[in-house]
């Protein structure tokens, strides 16, 4: 067997007959399957791994589970599956694991960046606000790129992550979160009373604290305390309503018993041994009628200087690698405490082989039966002692003892002693990060010196050691009654749950004396002594904070960056505040805490996205020629949700054609010839009942009483605010049957807006509305050519416009397939849109382009739709309206009716509305008939306005280049603008002067048509 | 993210709902002589409490019925859900209004978290 120096015989509840290999660093180690990478390397001697956030001081393991601040290592070998900042002990082992030490260059053992240490005392609190401050620019353009180099941990893993992560969503009674003790008997509780059970631990196995203790003499109901977990696990697992989730962190709770848990399902396997059909990781979403908090207990450190170095640990666990990993930190160990907690894991390692160097134990008096038990192992004992220092560079070596004096001073004397490890030990406090994030109040528990669980504000209930209960036949009791309780509230009766007996129950921590940082008689400058030992925050930062008037928690923690890691200071904050309070002179009650914010611990992005990436981010809708466009050359744009051709550039031309190129040859071929746009986007509803015309004309601004079947309408809906909403032609299919359209983007808007009408004001109205958006396929067909076109396409039909007159409709058929034909226009062109049922969308849009092929047919897009309208000086609602333009600034106030009420119509003569100086919409042509304005380009009175602020008139809302006009034009809001037809304005254009343009009608095809397009002055041209 | 029960379908997720803005608020006939005011208090003003608010709400992903709701603004607590049209219920708040207890205006955040000496609860 592979040489590991650390490794105990016979205790630990690893695979020892497996060898398995892993790389740290480079350099490559033997452990077993059951081993986190922390008790591996822990077994081959190996302390040190990483470096700290700011003086890049060298750091080992603290804690053994998810709450160790400083262990955190990169894992894996490539750079898309790069995993950084994970903590050692969390990560479990795997055959050909790699790790690597991160935030040291060039190697963990000799990292440059260790130069900040020699400089620390220039780096007091605040040192970035009162450094890195300048003239404007000088963050943006010096500072920030220098500190963001130096700063950060782990590099962030490459683009092009191969794994898949998958969210799922779930409903349960009782959701039972930690699987210690408490846990276990509050799921099995719950469990038997038939309710749904969700049962997540964030580690490997269930068992928790049960298995971090000596198995020796440990029995529930004599059984052994990993054969009593295996046993409640198994009955657990045949429920068929209990779900138990290893691995599994619940990382937020929200409202409404909402709770995120996060499971990495494949992460401890080697990459060949993952299973193809399972995620790596899956995202649940748990919605619990009742929630048990059994989260635990977090050890804290003792402050005192020099107490980051690598071979420092705290005493549970120290406790934990003996007892579950079967690995012994160190051969000769030194304890210091202010609890029981200590010696018990002093007593632990000395049965377990080691030979301990000393117990330091600040207080004066100690239980007697310790004392004893210390002496008959011949441990020596230094009470009423402190550490004033401690030696070794990448593991811990040897410390500095020094008698504790009655005022709390340093008394002279004392001794060096040597040692491979130092488990320390401040007490335990309950790990109420998720009670408190579901906005319980928390209350201050002066025995143990910490917060627990107060007052309850959502339905759940905290159990065990997370409830300040800390013996173990209390613990279970507990847990067993939070389980039945959870389970009854949820409406599951269940009768008496026996709690097992327990024997060997150890002692606790007993009396635990608090000394915020300890003394020392090093000057208060030369000590060392780390509060967040992640973000490197030495008491001396925070005294300073609060000398500076940083004194509150939330401001402190931010001043000094104490815990905002990312451990987000699990197991340091405490220490914090009660140093806060003891600056401060007050009950750390009245300091209270920072907020605790999910998640609990880092979840990666990627579980959070879950399935909804790549096109799965927003899906979109396509219409049924959508296979066609794309064998096109269409090149799509987003409107609402669906994805529109916004032009078809033709492969065929010589090196292909350009979007503009292409834009300007539909525009003109949809003019002069025939062109098809795919319209099935717009809108539908089916508007049907006996109050279905009086309705229309609630909703629209115009009337709709004397519409005939077989004729169309457009109209104009505003808000009740007067705005227009939107806009669409409604066609009478029957005295009580209408067919609307909307706009793509409005669709779901207007019929949510015409339901709520229907719904709440006025429910005796009697119509029905049914989308119908997607039954349709829409081919608008538009050009001189389109009416032979049509004559072609459909069965028996007339399609002269002399005959099927402008805003007419007709039934008709295309090789026996009923369609509807709405002789309507968007461009001012001759316009026909077919619609036939949606499954023919694709057959009849080929029909088209085939039938259409010599009459010089093109598809367009919606950019020469676009162009087409804006000739024609049509509106496009969203484009040249914005939520502040009502039908008279459109200068449309031929669609409003003048008897009657409708939406938005006490608005229109508001003060405001009624305003005559309002922006109003005109048409723009610039001087020089090749310059195409900017859209958003602002409108002024003079050439060369004074300075800031100008006054505007108005701004730029549509703007191209005509080919059929043969120059540009451009649509805008202007300041009283149908009173400045014909007027000289000036339009700005980026940074360059201003550009003079000519105010005019909308409709520029009617201008060209009676020649009143202006020509160009000459000056524009030649100057 | 909460639940909602729909009182034509039953208990849905919130995703699959749409908010419809503060309930009960009437649109004013057309009266030739209704002052800017008048129209403005309908268009414009709403009491936007911290505490309980009786709003309006649609199950956009399902019924697609509009009905209303007692919400608690400041805990997101569902007091109640009835139909258009109906009066509301009386209710009676949760006490206290919010986690904390606070001010009835502001977040009070710094006394959410601890319990003070001599406090309740």
């Amino acid at each position: 067997m592979a040489k590991q120096p650390y490794r105990v015989a016979k205790r630990g509840l690893i695979q020892r007959s497996r060898v398995i290999r892993f790389t740290f660093d480079g350099r490559s180690y033997p452990g077993h399957p059951g081993d986190t990478l922390a008790s591996a390397l822990l077994a081959n001697g190996h302390h040190m791994l990483a470096r700290s956030f700011k003086y890049h001081r060298p750091r080992g393991i603290l804690a053994a589970g998810s709450e160790d601040p400083v262990g955190l290592v990169t894992i894996g070998a490539e750079a898309t599956r790069r995993d950084p900042n994970t903590r050692a002990a969390e990560q479990e082992l795997y055959e050909g694991l790699v790790a690597n030490a991160q935030n040291c260059w060039p190697s963990l053992a000799t990292d440059f960046g260790a130069v900040n240490d020699a400089f620390a005392r220039f780096m007091p609190a605040g040192f970035y606000y009162k450094t890195f401050k300048g003239p404007p620019g000088t963050w943006t353009g010096i500072f920030e790129p220098i500190i963001r180099a130096a700063a950060g941990m782990g590099r962030a893993p490459e683009p092009g992550d191969p794994d898949r992560y998958e969210a799922v969503n779930r409903h349960c009674d009782v959701l039972v979160v930690g699987g210690g003790p408490a846990g276990l008997m509050a799921a099995l509780a719950a469990g038997r009373s038939g309710a749904r059970v969700i049962f997540c631990e964030e580690t490997a196995r269930l068992g928790g604290s049960a298995l971090a203790r000596d198995p020796e003499g440990l029995r529930f109901d004599g059984t052994p305390p990993a054969q009593w977990v295996a046993d409640t696990e198994k009955e657990l697992a045949a429920m068929e309503e209990v779900t138990v989730l290893p691995r599994t962190c619940a990382f937020g709770y929200y409202a409404n018993n909402f709770v995120g848990l996060w499971e990495k399902v494949s992460d401890h396997l080697p990459e060949e041994k993952r299973l193809r059909h399972l995620p790596r990781q899956r995202l649940w979403r748990v919605r619990a009628r009742q929630v048990v908090l059994a989260t635990g207990a977090l050890e804290r450190p003792l402050v005192f200087h020099e107490n980051d170095r690598p071979g420092i640990m705290l005493s549970g666990a120290v406790r934990t690698f003996l007892h579950r990993y079967g690995v012994m930190a160190g051969k000769r160990p030194a304890v210091f405490t202010n609890n029981d907690s200590g010696w018990v894991a002093a007593f632990d390692l000395a049965r377990a082989g080691a030979e301990i160097a000393a117990i330091v134990d600040i207080r004066r008096e100690m239980a007697p039966e310790h004392l004893a038990e210390a002496a008959r192992l011949g441990i020596p004992i230094h009470a009423s002692s402190t550490l004033v220092g401690t030696e070794g560079r990448r593991r811990i070596r040897q410390i500095e003892v020094r008698p504790l004096r009655e005022d709390g001073t340093v008394g002279e004397g004392g001794s060096k002693i040597a040692c491979d490890l130092l488990a320390v030990s401040g007490g335990w406090a309950p790990n109420v990060a998720l009670f408190s994030q579901s906005r319980g109040k928390l209350r201050w528990d002066a025995d143990i010196a910490a917060f627990k669980p107060g007052l309850s504000w959502q339905r759940e209930r905290s159990a065990g050691a997370a409830n300040g209960t800390f013996a173990l036949p209390d613990v279970l009791a507990e847990g067993a009654r939070a389980g039945v309780e959870a389970a009854a509230a949820a409406g599951f009766a269940s009768g008496d749950v026996a709690v097992p007996e327990v024997e060997g129950v150890e002692p606790g921590q007993g009396r635990i004396e608090v000394m915020a940082e300890l003394p020392s008689h090093l000057p208060a400058h030369r000590r060392r002594a780390f509060i967040d030992l992640q973000d490197d925050v030495t008491a001396k930062d925070l005294r300073l904070a609060v000398q500076e008037g940083y004194s509150a928690v939330e401001h402190a923690k931010r001043y000094t960056t104490t815990g905002m890691g990312t451990d987000q200071g699990k197991v340091v904050n405490l220490n914090a505040f009660a140093f806060l309070a003891a600056e401060r002179c007050e009950e750390p009650v009245r300091i209270g805490t920072t907020t605790f914010r999910q998640p609990y611990k880092p979840v990666t992005i990627a579980a959070l996205a879950g399935q909804h990436i790549g096109p799965h981010f927003a899906p979109r809708r396509m219409t049924p020629m959508h296979a066609w466009h794309r064998r096109h050359g269409a090149v799509f744009e987003p409107v609402g949700d669906w994805l529109r051709p916004r032009a078809y550039l033709r492969a065929d031309e010589q090196d292909g054609e350009d979007f503009y190129a292409a834009v300007q040859r539909e525009a003109r071929t949809a003019r002069t010839a025939c062109g098809v746009l795919d319209a099935s986007t717009l809108g539908k509803i089916d508007v049907k009942g006996p109050d279905a015309r009086e309705f229309l004309g609630r909703v629209y601004t115009n009337a709709w009483s004397k519409l005939a079947p077989g004729m169309c309408r457009y109209g104009l809906m505003l808000g009740e605010d007067g705005m227009v909403m939107d806009d669409g032609v409604t066609a009478c299919l029957a005295d009580d049957h209408f067919h609307m359209t909307t706009t793509t983007g409005g669709a779901a808007r207007v019929l949510a807006k015409l339901e709520d009408y229907l719904q709440t004001e006025w429910p005796e109205l009697k119509v029905f509305l049914t989308s119908v958006t997607e039954e349709w396929a829409v081919a608008s067909i538009c050009g001189p050519k389109s009416p032979a076109l049509l004559a072609e396409l459909l069965d028996d039909f007339d399609p002269d416009p002399e005959r099927f007159k402008f805003m007419a409709w007709r039934n008709a058929t295309m090789s026996g397939i009923p369609v509807r034909v709405f002789r309507i226009s968007f461009t001012g062109e001759i316009s026909y849109e077919i619609n036939i049922p949606a499954t023919y969308g694709r057959w009849m849009w080929r029909t088209v382009l085939e039938k259409g092929g010599k009459y010089g047919i093109t598809p367009y897009g919606t950019e020469a739709m676009h162009l087409l309208r804006a000739e024609k000086g049509f509106i496009i609602v969203g484009q040249d309206t914005d939520g502040t333009v009502t039908p008279h600034d459109l200068r449309m106030d031929w669609i409003v009716k003048k008897n009657g009420d409708f939406i938005g119509k006490r608005s229109l003569s508001r003060s405001d509305t009624a305003r005559p100086d309002r922006r109003q919409l005109v048409g723009i042509l610039t001087e020089d008939p090749e310059l195409v304005l900017e859209e958003g380009a602002h409108i002024l009175q003079r050439r060369n306005e004074p300075e800031p602020p100008v006054p505007m008139l108005g701004h730029v809302t549509s703007s191209y280049y005509s080919p059929n006009l043969g120059r540009s034009i451009a649509l805008a809001l202007v300041e009283s603008g149908g009173r400045r037809i014909g007027e000289r304005l000036f339009a700005t254009k980026g940074g360059l002067p201003t550009v003079p343009v000519r105010v005019t009608e909308t409709d520029f095809l009617t201008l060209k048509a009676k020649g009143q397009l202006p020509q160009p002055p000459r000056e524009a041209l030649h100057g | 993210m909460f639940v909602i029960t729909c009182p034509y379908c039953g208990e849905r997720d919130l995703t699959e709902f749409a908010y419809g803005g503060e309930a009960h608020i009437a649109r004013p006939h057309w009266r030739e002589d209704m002052s800017d005011a008048e129209w403005a208090d309908f268009l414009f003003m709403r009491a936007n409490p911290k505490g309980v608010l009786a709003e309006r709400w649609m199950h956009a992903a399902g019924c697609r019925r509009f009905f209303n709701m007692l919400r608690n603004t400041a805990t997101d607590d569902i007091l109640a859900v009835y139909r258009i049209g109906e009066t509301p219920p009386k209710v009676e708040a949760r006490l206290p209004a919010t986690p904390s207890g606070e001010a009835p205006l502001g977040s009070g955040n710094d006394a959410v978290k601890v319990i003070q000496p001599g406090e309740g609860g």
